[in-house]
């Protein structure tokens, strides 16, 4: 329990903890008994714990899943998996400290373990690139995996990487294809596979061993599309934003379960699993044991289907009448602020007239999707979508009638925020502003979409 | 992913000439006629370096005329993250609707190529750089779906330097398992894929569908790789070789099956159909 607070938000708790060491230290000298005292600062500071970690914002998290006294693949290795026999190579370039691959056994259930591998100690994080592997590092894993795959064992992997390795060589071995062939591979897989993000879920880098029947975070681990140094460098041109970038991303734990990305949640201890590994550990072997039980009675052909059905219905778009309804509302409001921006910068009318009125015709529609944008589809289709005429829609279809447009408006726009649908669209004519645009054939999908 | 920086290199030196016969070209700096570029299929005369098409150029470059049937084409992105920074996602999404009149970046459907028969696809590099949110790959699935189903060949190109689409976050980095999924079960089923490279293709879609086909052509002088080049050039902190991520260097490295140039692309695959069954 000795591992330090490093962190702002863990001030609160690092003071309170002093005063407990203090008057522990205070009680073994003095007669008098303190152990009242002391309990109930225990308790004060364990729902200090609870209150501040449960409130940690996106970027806290951050913190904590790259805080280096966090437990890593190989501590959970050495203390959840037993005779493990590690199994070096890609048989076509090298072996990749990046990425640990072996046989093992977690309580009764033999398993393939893989891994990334980050270091404890400087040599070692310098070996492994601090966890970012190279192609032969992901070739590896899939080579582990379909020996796990001939031998019914199922696949569980510790997913921790910032992201795959930039750099000359990676790039001249195929990093893409490698990572690319890993997805390709893994989702149809012949055997149950696990994947737990123990602490960074960095991209491609991590999704390359990610693919499989259950997708499982811890609580203070992230897992997101780019870095949020990344992010706020290209946004904000200032990696000193990532705190802004890390909200906007939705990488937290909770926002991938509601976004239906990660399918569970692994608690960790009060507090964060680096200051009770051994407690951290026992939770996740739980979870782990919990889910392969649940797989490995599945039959393989329908856990293939099931894990293509899962990965299948990601993705949230609108279709149908729900579309056409928002499409034509968004270009409306983006060819006024077009013209707007046009008048404006023509200066033919004073800015304030110009800038105003726009503005206002914005803002209510753009107050979020409760204010009056259809519901999200996520997956299957609509209803209003699936249609059974197979109308497919011929190339030169005439464009939509697209009334006098932007050149009629006038400077000022229409303050309804969602204009009526005969209202100019603003758009130039193009095949994707048909009217006809809720016909369409639900095409040979159906089947599969069935299964989420 | 690898949008760091490579906005600047793909699009770097962006004509500062005024509209008009010249302009600038984006590899080798000369200053060529425009009248030449065109009608060499926007290419380069002194470099043969392959500006990117739109996505309805390209359908117009290679299937016949009037062949191309487009399929879903009402599927429209949302912000599913509700996503605001600098601008918010919403804007960015309808200028670029407004400036393409495509509603995300991905077109896909049915059409012939020299009379046979295919479902085809393309990523239209204006679209936010033709990156992959959910609505490109869901229609990059169902195009996998329908040619396994129909038993038709698959052909996509793509052209995309942002790869997975930042805005709608790990919704986007998901559609490479998912395109990868569906490019999967195409196999399975004895479907063909050939997967076509343009300037540039890199990270989350090089990294997924792209990558993943039974053929891989690029086009010349084509950006093709994971990390994008200014992100290696700070990380290994020295210039990067001459000719490094190009279609050449792809193909020099074994990840591409042929290059080639846009003039003879049609009449080639025409050829490499003919040996499918």
């Amino acid at each position: 329990m000795a591992v330090a607070y490093l962190h702002d938000f863990e001030k609160p708790i690092a003071e309170l903890e002093d005063e407990i060491a203090n008057l522990e230290k205070l009680a073994s000298r003095s007669p008098a008994d303190l152990s009242a005292n002391i309990q109930s600062l225990r308790e004060r500071s364990l729902a200090l714990k609870r209150e501040i970690y449960a409130k940690l914002t996106p970027w806290q998290r951050v913190q904590v899943a790259r805080d280096p006294n966090r437990p890593l693949f190989t501590d959970y290795l050495n203390a959840l998996v037993e005779d493990f026999v590690e199994l070096h190579g890609d048989r076509a370039y090298g072996d990749d400290k990046a990425i640990v691959t072996g046989f093992g056994r977690i309580g009764q259930q033999k398993v393939m373990i893989v891994g990334h591998k980050r270091g404890k100690t400087t040599a070692e994080r310098v070996q492994c690139n601090f966890g970012s592997p190279h192609p032969e590092g992901y070739r590896k894993a899939l080579l582990k995996m379909q020996l796990a795959e001939k031998c019914h064992v199922p696949v569980v992997c510790f997913i921790n990487t910032a992201g795959a390795y930039p750099g000359i060589g990676a790039e001249e071995r195929g990093q893409a294809q490698a990572i690319a062939r890993n997805l390709f591979e893994m989702s149809r897989l012949r055997t149950p596979i696990v994947c737990l993000v123990i602490g960074e879920g960095g991209s491609g880098g991590a999704l390359g061993i990610g693919v499989g029947d259950r997708l499982a975070i811890l609580e203070n681990a992230y897992f997101s599309v780019i870095s949020p140094e990344g992010c706020a460098a290209i946004l904000w041109k200032d990696g000193g934003k990532a705190p802004q970038a890390a909200q906007v991303l939705k990488l937290a734990p909770k926002d991938l379960l509601a976004l239906g990305i990660v399918d569970e949640i692994v608690p960790e201890p009060v507090g964060g699993a680096h200051h009770a590994p051994e407690a951290a550990t026992q939770l996740v072997k739980a979870a782990i044991l919990r889910m392969l039980e649940e797989l490995v009675t599945v039959p393989i052909p329908e856990l293939v289907e099931r894990r293509y059905a899962r990965h299948r219905r990601i993705g949230r778009f609108l279709e149908g009448e729900a579309a056409k309804v928002y499409f034509e509302s968004t270009i409306a409001q983006a060819s006024a602020r077009a013209q707007a921006k046009a008048v404006k910068e023509a200066g033919k009318e004073p800015a304030a007239a110009a800038t105003n009125a726009p503005r206002e015709a914005i803002t209510p529609a753009s107050a979020g999707p409760a204010a009056g944008a259809p519901p999200l589809v996520a997956g299957s289709p609509p209803a209003t979508a699936v249609t059974s005429a197979p109308a497919v829609h011929a190339a030169p279809v005439p464009a939509a009638p697209v009334a006098p447009a932007a050149s009629a408006l006038p400077p000022n726009p229409p303050t309804t925020p969602n204009p009526p649908a005969s209202a100019p669209a603003g758009a130039e004519p193009s095949t994707a502003t048909k009217e006809n645009a809720g016909a369409v054939s639900p095409g040979p999908v159906q089947s599969v979409q069935r299964h989420a | 992913m690898a949008w760091d920086g490579l906005k600047k290199f793909v699009f770097r030196r962006k004509r500062d000439l005024p509209e008009g016969l010249w302009m600038k070209c984006d590899d080798c700096d000369a200053l060529i006629y425009k009248k030449a570029v065109e009608e060499r299929v926007k290419t380069c005369p002194q470099c043969n370096f392959h500006f990117p098409m739109t996505g309805p150029e390209r359908l117009q470059l290679l299937l016949d005329p009037g062949s191309f049937q487009e399929r879903w084409d009402d599927l429209t992105p949302a912000d599913p993250l509700s996503f605001v920074a600098v601008t918010a996602y919403k804007d960015k999404l309808a200028e670029a609707q407004l400036q393409t009149g495509l509603r995300d970046a991905a077109i896909v459907g049915t059409g012939t190529l020299h009379s046979r028969p295919l479902v085809f696809g393309v990523t239209d590099s204006r679209f936010i750089m033709g990156s992959m949110g959910s609505v490109v790959g869901e229609k990059i699935t169902r195009a996998a779906e329908l040619a396994a189903a129909e038993k038709l060949p698959l052909i996509i190109v793509s052209g995309s330097g942002g790869g997975a689409r930042m805005y709608e976050g790990c919704l986007s980095l998901m559609q490479m398992a998912k395109t990868s999924a569906a490019i999967a079960r195409l196999h399975d089923a004895g479907g063909f894929f050939i997967s076509i490279l343009t300037h540039p293709t890199m990270a989350g879609v090089m990294a997924s569908f792209a990558a993943l086909g039974d053929i891989v052509i690029a086009e010349p002088k084509a950006l093709i790789g994971f990390t994008g080049p200014r992100v290696i050039e700070q990380t290994i902190k020295q210039e990067l070789p001459k000719g490094f991520q190009r279609a050449e260097f792809m193909l020099e490295h074994g990840f591409v099956d042929l290059i080639l140039e846009r003039q003879r692309m049609r009449d080639e695959l025409a050829k490499i159909l003919n040996y499918l069954p």
